[in-house]
């Protein structure tokens, strides 16, 4: 199943791309198993992902809790904490 | 009537307030926000997630129309490098009394702080630093639940 990762603000510039696409194993259910997958595939993937606590993430641009399940999602988004307003 | 923006160009108070005026009812109640020069910020720049944006500030707004009876609720957004002194956010609640406004104007605010996928970075001199997230935000966004 591929899936559209999109990361933003310093979870982006740690990882060089604003965008990628993956193909996951099926042993990936939720979105943290997702960042613990990711985060072994490259050391930025590690270095953007080392601090879970300030990770966000959405699923087909719904905010959702990092134990969520990725189900067939198509775009998964992992982002820092919002800092607008 | 709901109207959502998230745009480049500057923030025209006076088009913002027409629209918020039509919708008729007798009491307007507006926030705007600016960027600071905390500790010399010479540059802001917002980066947002395209879509989802738009998508959380139309259910932000849709929440305020439905638990106060709004005409009109209002967000403007503006993304890329702004400077000190510039508008970032304008919102606006449109109601037929000033209580229902004012709590709407400030239950919009709020919201769009922790709801909204919008990212600060600022920049002093040659050094840029992503804004941290505050724990108040969070609170403040809490008080409506």
């Amino acid at each position: 199943m591929t899936i559209r990762m999109v990361y933003f603000a310093w979870v982006r510039e740690r990882i060089g791309t604003g965008e990628e696409m993956i193909d996951p194993p099926a042993s990936v259910v939720t979105v943290a198993d997702l960042i613990d997958w990711l985060a072994k595939t490259s050391a930025p993937h590690a270095e953007a992902f080392e601090n879970r606590a300030r990770l966000r993430a959405a699923i087909d641009q719904d905010f959702v809790a990092l134990d969520t399940p990725i189900g067939a999602a198509q775009e998964i988004a992992i982002f820092p904490p919002v800092t607008g307003g | 009537m709901i109207h959502i923006s998230v745009q480049q160009s500057a923030i025209d108070i006076a088009a913002e307030m027409t629209r918020a005026e039509a919708a008729g009812a007798g009491a307007v109640a507006t926030f705007t926000g600016l960027v600071r020069a905390d500790d010399g910020v010479g540059t802001l720049e917002l980066e947002h997630y395209p879509g989802a944006t738009e998508a959380a500030l139309l259910k932000v707004a849709e929440g305020a129309v439905a638990r106060w009876s709004l005409s009109a609720a209002i967000i403007v957004h503006r993304v890329g490098p702004m400077h000190p002194g510039e508008r970032i956010v304008f919102v606006a609640a449109t109601a037929a009394h000033r209580g229902a406004a004012l709590e709407a104007c400030a239950y919009l605010i709020d919201r769009l702080k922790t709801d909204a996928p919008f990212w600060k970075r600022e920049t002093r001199g040659a050094a840029s630093s992503w804004v941290e997230a505050r724990d108040n935000d969070h609170a403040a966004a809490a008080r409506w639940e």
